[in-house]
């Protein structure tokens, strides 16, 4: 069963200026991105992976336009979001959204829900105006709250109700595709088991399409069809789920899976440990990004850059040794 | 089904929620700054120097401008204060009560003036500054810059001698030299919540840049605008005084704190008819020390963060 790509990233490069001091040149670059490629098929969930600034959240916004890539090209349903005008774009944005990881911060705290909602459907006029309220209500109920709720302010409510809130505003243009960045992250563990079976929901009912960043294995394992695993800017391996629980091949991927907690004290589980913080992302090395940590590393690793290789179906991996 | 649960309980929680928290921005403001003692006190002096100015025709026992003469028929020059006089009269015989309650008008409506005029130059290249960002933030910041370097005093002196020294020009000159603290204030306000996720879902959406400005920005850092706002009223009522009072501002006839102080370069009235000084000076004083009060109250309670 092949279905067609809704999202293809081809060569996402974002790469930010280090400047020191007023007047000098831009000697040094942090390759934030460098030289990202994937893509998802329509009404799959691909999950991100990778630790604190390895790059995944500059990634979806890069995607969105939210910040301007440096290289690179994201086709969301053939279509090369960079190059296209900006009412072209505008008109795309409905497209594709996002969910954002602090639901203190993603909401506006001057606006009722009713405006903040309310904005986006005006915004790319969804629905008629007098269709507007029972729309929005029907918005609340989908992600699980009350219409009495369309009249208060963002510090009444919870940071799972929040996130709920910042879901509705997302679905509101009615997306193909909804960049999940951290969604969850926030939340503590049992409001964070409600909140992603709303995602999955969500994402059944409609067909939906998500890029779903985070740090946590556990929750792209419950999300996710495929699983993309990030270090410092670059995609190390990529795979289906069972595939890479199953049959992980790069080293970085094998200590991430080996580092999952388990829920049984009786399950013994060999844990990789690695040596070392991560690598600046400024003037990263030129061989294996992850040299510096691998507990394989060999002497071609430092040398050269390990290209993506097939070792699956689908399952691709960066890394000599395999 | 773990859905509806959450719902009801969710439901429960934010009625109790909720009845905590009815009340506005405005209104818990409010309510912590009727708590800071100083600050209500700064708040009702200067609600009666308002309503004063307000008021001055209705208020004022004499005409500020024509001279009153005595039974002798000569002017009543440098009267110590007396039951006619309350508070005097000064060195054309006219009631400095009177003038000070004119003056009070003429001050204060130079000062909001002068406000209004430098918080709209600061907030607005504030705004652009901090959103726009790359070089129209470097431009702002640079002519910012070069004004903060400018001698206030000695700028407004020798521009309002250049222009006929009027009510007016004081308030024009004042407003244009005092917006850079705005500004700078407004810009780092903006670059913090420039960067927020709800301005980001609100770019995601599309929404174009003045709105995203106006609507999303502006509303989340009028609380500190607002302070800066008060304290600048403040320093434009002294610079307006200083002004006055060295004969560049508001001009004689007409009343005004600073100029009614310019009898007081004489060591004669200094050293031996207080009631001239003593006066227009207190009013000043009181003025600011109140604005002053009101504004760190403002401060105190806009910020959550001081929420105990």
């Amino acid at each position: 069963m092949h279905k067609e790509n809704i999202l293809e990233v081809k060569n996402l490069v974002k790469w930010f200026p280090v400047k020191k001091g007023l007047f000098s040149k831009t000697n040094s670059y942090l390759k934030a991105v460098d030289d990202v490629s994937f893509s998802i098929p329509r009404g799959e969930v691909l999950g991100l992976v990778g630790e604190s600034g390895c790059g995944k959240s500059t990634t979806g916004r890069a995607i969105l336009r939210l910040i301007e890539a440096t290289q690179g090209e994201v086709l969301l349903e053939g279509q090369d979001l960079y190059r296209m005008g900006k009412t072209a774009l505008k008109e795309k944005r409905k497209d594709m959204q996002i969910v954002f990881q602090d639901p203190y911060a993603s909401l506006n705290p001057r606006l009722t829900i009713r405006s903040i909602i309310g904005e986006a459907i005006k915004l790319h006029q969804v629905v008629s105006e007098k269709e507007r309220d029972a729309f929005m209500e029907e918005l609340l109920y989908e992600v699980g709250l009350g219409k009495h709720f369309l009249n208060h302010f963002p510090h009444q409510f919870s940071g799972g109700q929040r996130q709920r809130i910042g879901i509705a505003r997302a679905l509101a243009v009615r997306p193909k595709l909804i960049v999940m960045d951290e969604a969850v992250s926030a939340l503590d563990v049992s409001v964070q088991a409600q909140v992603l079976n709303l995602f999955q929901d969500l994402q059944q009912k409609y067909g939906l399409t998500y890029l779903f960043i985070t740090h946590n294995l556990s929750v792209v394992k419950h999300i996710s069809n495929r699983i993309a695993v990030m270090y410092l800017g670059q995609i190390v391996e990529i795979s289906e789920k069972e595939e890479f629980f199953r049959n992980p091949q790069h080293p970085y991927s094998r200590a991430l899976i080996s580092a999952i907690p388990s829920s049984s004290p009786e399950i013994k589980r060999e844990r990789i440990l690695l040596k070392g913080d991560l690598t600046s992302p400024v003037d990263p090395p030129q061989g294996c990004r992850f040299y510096s940590r691998c507990p394989e590393a060999q002497a071609i690793c430092k040398e050269v850059q390990p290209p993506h290789k097939e070792v699956g179906n689908q399952h691709l991996v960066a890394c000599h040794l395999r | 089904m773990s859905q509806h649960a959450d719902l009801a309980s969710n439901t429960a929680v934010n009625e109790t929620i909720s009845s905590l928290k009815k009340d506005s921005i405005v209104a818990e403001a409010w309510k912590r700054f009727k708590k800071n003692r100083l600050a209500m006190v700064g708040g009702m002096i200067l609600c009666l120097l308002v309503l004063t100015a307000v008021f001055a025709p209705l208020i004022s026992p004499y005409d500020p401008y024509s001279s009153v003469k005595n039974q002798t028929g000569m002017l009543n020059v440098m009267a110590p204060p007396s039951g006619e006089h309350w508070l005097g009269t000064d060195s054309l015989g006219r009631d400095i009560l009177s003038r000070l309650i004119y003056g009070g008008r003429i001050s204060l409506s130079v000062a909001l003036v002068a406000v209004a005029i430098s918080t709209g130059i600061g907030v607005l290249l504030g705004l652009l500054a901090g959103y726009y960002g790359k070089w129209v933030d470097a431009v702002i910041m640079r002519v910012t810059d070069i004004v903060i370097c400018f001698p206030v005093l000695f700028l407004v002196i020798s521009v309002s001698t250049m222009l006929t020294p009027s009510i007016y020009n004081v308030m024009i000159i004042i407003g244009l030299v005092s917006w850079t603290t705005m500004t700078r204030l407004v810009r780092g306000e903006v670059l913090r919540i420039r960067e927020m996720e709800y301005v980001e879902a609100v770019r995601a959406l599309g929404q174009n840049n003045l709105v995203i400005v106006f609507k999303h920005v502006l509303p989340n850092i009028m609380a500190p605008i607002t302070v800066q706002a008060t304290l600048q009223t403040a320093e434009a009522i002294l610079t307006e005084s200083a002004l006055s009072f060295l004969g560049v501002g508001v001009q004689q006839p007409i009343p005004s704190w600073g100029n009614m102080l310019q009898d007081a370069t004489s060591i004669m009235v200094l050293q031996f008819k207080p009631w001239i000084w003593a006066p227009p000076g207190i009013a000043i004083l009181l003025t600011i020390l109140s604005i002053n009060l009101v504004g760190d109250g403002l401060r105190d309670a806009l910020d959550p963060k001081t929420k105990n």
